[in-house]
């Protein structure tokens, strides 16, 4: 199965998305930001880093690079899509997904090991974990913060939308002021996913704070086996 | 981008194209037949003699550009012309075994180590402490940018940056402008950057109030022999500018800021700080690396302190030839700078490299896939000039050696400090201690929450550590371990360590103290130590007491090195951190690089399970003089620091590396601030296991064979020592390896309390409250 992995200039966890993919036994595809060409991927991992360097808006350049104008299309129709960090961010200013990623309310980057909740199973990159289940995966991030209006996020929770929420700590604050705790949403398909945390940097023993990101890429492998099954 | 000075921002007009000469331009022909006109040379901080010296070495009076150059280049900063006399004890104490693990040597941008299996790593550390005390962000954000161009021009992939960092009274208002600034300015260039920040110290002294120090280490790997050199050589190699434009920002950084004391009546220096764009420098690495791998590059150097003007006569005369470069086709980004400036400025994110003409395409084909601007200015010629013109007109034809490496050469006056016989006979022996367990147990809890031994995190959550996938320990672990090789595991640690309150004591001392502790730490992580960087930040060179710690230090370190058998590598010297006639302490800061075979063999820092023998290793003496405690509880500093004993440390490291490859190890921590105390805490800390000590009633003895009490075996700072726990079943083998290491067994993990038999308990959540209080308390959650 094999899953690009798109490096834009300033992306920094595109490596270590790759690594996962491998990890976890896929075959890792690089898409450069200024192909338009998804190379015939079976899904797609927008990885953390700095697009552009991010002066401008988290994100807002990268909407406009020429993969993303066959990646929405693909996206829309259905192929499995990841968005990390700022990934997440760049699924957001591309709507495929709803809401903004804004400044963290402490205003300060953050680098911490995460707990979230997972609450959807049924995406294309989840299924893989149980509801319910509490994994910890890295945080790091200035801009992480999800907002977006009450009605949206309603929305998001009456549908089932919400993939990942934070474990508040003891006075009930989450790690950048996430509206509503959320930390990953996805879209009414359930074939694209975006979150802040990074389900790459725990995979590895030795390497990070645990193993528990490796259910996305084993998820998402399972999936494309499915899809091929199928078709 | 965070900034707080538009004052530094670059001119918006970054589409700015080359300015038109201006009428009466400096040139060589000019200079040549109007010998007598007034010359700037004082205010670029050229000394008298230095400017009469310039005009002996080309004959007539140099063009205002040449005297721009010299000026830079012959700064403190880029000449080390007040301690380069010193610099061969470095080679007398550099053994032919030690250089044999030396593929690259002081002198280049970093050196560089041969780790094994065919990897190269090189590393240094430099400091940016003046710039970070004008414009803290910037200052901090491109000191960190140009430590990883060094690493960089050494065709070296960047793997990891660490930062030690000092600064005043934590509780200091200024301290409230500096600190945040630059830990924001770290953090936002290097995790930009996609490094890991891995280590480094956050430390508080009164004496770095005005002179907060910034060093900035970098870490980089390669195979052996992808290594690149700064030389052009090739007659007719084009010499190519790329990367950033160029601007007005930094003009001077190397000469007014970096080599002056600060007088608080002067004007403020804003302008002389460089700007930084990460952005810019992480799209600068992949082009170069890809360049390195299509083979397209002869010679390359970072452009950093003194910019072009050290660029081109540094390639230049590590070079065969001479090099012709014409100034006007440099892209600006400001039209109105003028040749010197451009010559002078600091802007960051720029290469140089020398290219063979019939890989011009090539090159240009890879900068272009990055958008990087690249042009070439020049090219390296026959005979030994360095030759820059402006529209066809000479304005500089020098030697580049003369600018380059044969600047001044001070042999500055060095006494021994009048102050220190009372300094040292005024020990800690007098200062008031607690006997009562309650009263140890309170000055415990004081202890670590103090501005040096508290919680760091407030500082390190700010800095990626995760970003590459390598890390395997980082802060608040002893040493930042990353893997080089993804199939083997092979990797290394590094460590930095200085305490300047030991070498205000005995700077000879210190600084050998501060290499046994980064040598130690990066042992207790279980890496085999290799190789050392240091950063020296002084005082005034023109104090001779100043001078006398400066070569008491390097001293220290070069015999130091020479004993264990690893080689210095390189590293960088900071002067004029002084504030009026105040020096800050001698802070010689010591990195050591250890390698490992499988970077997952690592030794990590805290008590993990229930049961574990705990041990002490090392020898414990009566030593408190300049301690932590010493200073937090009775803002004292006099007598000695503790003892050095190289031998020690070396078996203790050997032991250490052996028992962590033989996987006995649970936890390994190292002593120092704080002694026993502070590193049982630290260890019960981390992952919220406690430890019951029963074993403190014979770790040591004093001077006069006296067993110690057990307050100063708790906060006693004697090197050489580490605390071990192992596994239960682990016990036998791992006492096997400690032949040659004075050791005992103390107490068991297990519980949630730290329990000192017959003295206190203490409840782990308690040392924690205490811990992480401090410094959001000061700067915020």
């Amino acid at each position: 199965m094999r899953i690009g992995v798109v490096t834009f200039p300033g992306s920094l966890d595109d490596r270590d998305a790759a690594r996962a993919v491998r990890e976890c036994g896929g075959e890792s595809v690089p898409l450069w930001h200024g192909d338009d060409d998804l190379r015939g991927v079976d899904a797609v991992i927008l990885p953390g880093g700095f697009s552009y360097g991010d002066y401008l808006r988290c994100g807002a350049i990268a909407r406009f690079a020429p993969v993303m104008d066959v990646l929405v299309p693909a996206a829309q129709g259905g192929l499995p899509v990841l968005g990390i960090c700022n990934g997440f961010q760049v699924l957001t200013e591309s709507h495929l997904l709803p809401g903004a990623l804004i400044r963290n309310d402490h205003r300060k980057f953050n680098c911490v090991d995460s707990r979230l909740v997972v609450e959807n199973t049924s995406t294309a990159w989840t299924s893989d974990y149980e509801v319910g289940q509490e994994i910890t995966i890295v945080l790091k991030n200035g801009e992480g913060g999800f907002v977006a209006d009450d009605e949206t996020l309603d929305r998001l929770e009456g549908e089932g939308r919400v993939v990942f929420r934070y474990v508040p700590d003891a006075e009930g604050r989450n790690p950048n002021g996430s509206y509503r705790h959320i930390a990953g949403i996805t879209n009414e398909r359930g074939n694209v996913v975006g979150l802040m945390p990074h389900p790459e940097h725990a995979v590895e023993e030795g390497y990070g704070p645990s193993l528990d990101g490796r259910g996305f890429f084993t998820s998402i492998l399972k999936h494309a086996l499915e899809t091929a099954a199928k078709a | 981008m965070t900034t707080t000075d538009e004052q530094t921002q670059p001119s918006a007009d970054a589409q700015a194209t080359a300015a038109a000469p201006p009428a009466s331009l400096d040139t060589v022909e000019l200079a040549a037949r109007t010998p007598d006109v007034y010359q700037p040379w004082s205010e670029l901080g050229l000394k008298g003699d230095e400017y009469a010296s310039i005009r002996g070495i080309i004959d007539r009076r140099p063009t205002i550009a040449e005297l721009a150059m010299y000026s830079v280049m012959w700064s403190e900063h880029c000449s080390y012309k007040s301690s380069k006399v010193h610099f061969k004890l470095w080679g007398e104490n550099t053994t032919d075994e030690m250089r044999e693990k030396l593929l690259v040597g002081i002198g280049e941008n970093a050196g560089v180590v041969d780790i094994g299996d065919g990897w190269a790593v090189t590393f240094k550390v430099e400091s940016h402490n003046h710039p970070s005390y004008v414009e803290p962000y910037q200052g901090a954000a491109t000191g960190v940018g140009g430590i990883v161009r060094d690493i960089m021009s050494m065709g070296a992939r960047p793997i990891a940056v660490m930062d030690p960092l000092r600064f005043g009274n934590l509780h200091h208002p200024d301290t409230q402008r500096v600190l945040p600034g630059i830990v924001a300015g770290v953090g936002g260039y290097g995790n930009c950057l996609g490094l890991p920040n891995i280590g480094g110290e956050v430390v508080f002294d009164d004496c770095y109030q005005g002179n907060p120090l910034v060093n900035a280490l970098c870490v980089g790997a390669m195979r052996v022999e992808d290594i690149h050199l700064a030389k052009a050589t090739g007659v007719g190699n084009k010499v190519i500018l790329f990367g950033a434009k160029t601007g007005g920002d930094g003009i001077g950084g190397v000469s007014v800021l970096a080599s002056e004391t600060f007088d608080s009546g002067g004007p403020a220096k804003r302008p002389a700080v460089q700007v930084g764009d990460p952005f810019a420098e992480k799209v600068l690495i992949e082009c170069c690396l890809d360049l390195y791998a299509a083979h397209v590059v002869d010679g390359i150097q970072d452009l950093g302190g003194a910019g072009l003007s050290c660029a081109t006569s540094e390639l230049a005369s590590n070079g065969d030839g001479g090099m012709r470069v014409a100034l006007d086709l440099v892209p600006l980004r400001d039209a109105s700078l003028q040749p010197h400036e451009i010559l002078m400025s600091e802007s960051q994110e720029r290469m140089m490299a020398i290219v063979e003409p019939d890989k011009l395409d090539e090159f240009m084909a890879i900068t272009d896939k990055w958008d990087v601007e690249a042009t070439v200015i020049g090219e390296v010629t026959d005979g030994d000039r360095l030759v820059i013109t402006w529209h066809g007109e000479v304005i500089v034809d020098v030697p580049p050696r003369s600018v380059a490496h044969d600047g001044p050469t001070y042999h500055r006056p060095l006494s021994r400090p009048a102050y220190l016989d009372a300094l040292n006979a005024d020990g800690a022996a007098a200062l008031a201690r607690p006997e009562m367990g309650e009263d140890i147990k309170a000055q415990l809890l004081t202890l670590i929450g103090s501005p040096n031994l508290c919680d760091k995190s407030w500082v390190t959550d700010q800095y990626d550590r995760y970003v590459l996938g390598n890390t395997a320990l980082s802060q608040p672990d002893d040493a930042g371990v990353v893997r080089v090789d993804e199939e083997t595991g092979r990797g290394v640690a590094v460590a930095t360590d200085c305490n300047g309150r030991f070498a205000k004591l005995d700077p000879y001392t210190g600084a050998q103290l501060a290499l046994a502790e980064a040598y130690r730490n990066v042992a207790t992580a279980g890496a085999a130590p290799l190789a050392v960087t240091d950063c020296l930040n002084f005082g005034s060179p023109e104090d001779p007491g100043v001078m006398w710690q400066f070569r008491e230090s390097i001293r220290g370190i070069a015999e130091g090195c020479k004993f264990l058998g690893i080689p210095v590598t390189g590293g960088n010297v900071s002067f004029y951190n002084q504030t009026g006639d105040v020096a800050i302490h001698p802070t010689p800061v010591v990195g050591v690089l250890g390698v490992m075979p499988d970077v997952s063999k690592r030794s990590r820092s805290g008590f993990r399970t229930d049961g574990a023998h705990i041990y002490l290793l090392g020898t414990t003496r009566a030593e408190l003089d300049g301690s932590e405690w010493a200073h937090v509880i009775h803002k004292h500093l006099g007598g000695l620091p503790p003892v050095v004993d190289l031998a020690a440390e070396q078996a203790l490291g050997t032991a250490l590396v052996a028992a962590a490859e033989a996987g006995l190890v649970e936890a390994a921590h190292d002593l120092s601030e704080g002694g026993l105390a502070i590193a049982l805490a630290e260890a019960c800390m981390r992952h919220g296991v406690g430890a019951t000590i029963d074993g403190l009633d014979q770790v040591g003895v004093d001077a006069e064979g006296n067993i110690l009490d057990a307050f100063t075996a708790l906060f006693s700072e004697s090197s050489a020592r580490a605390l071990v726990a192992v596994p239960a079943g682990n016990a036998a083998q791992f006492e096997a390896l400690l032949v040659e290491v004075p050791h005992r067994r103390i107490g068991a993990t297990g519980g949630r309390d730290l329990e000192i038999a017959g003295l206190f308990s203490l409840s782990v959540s308690e040392l924690e409250s205490a811990h992480t209080f401090t410094m959001p308390a000061v700067f915020g959650s």
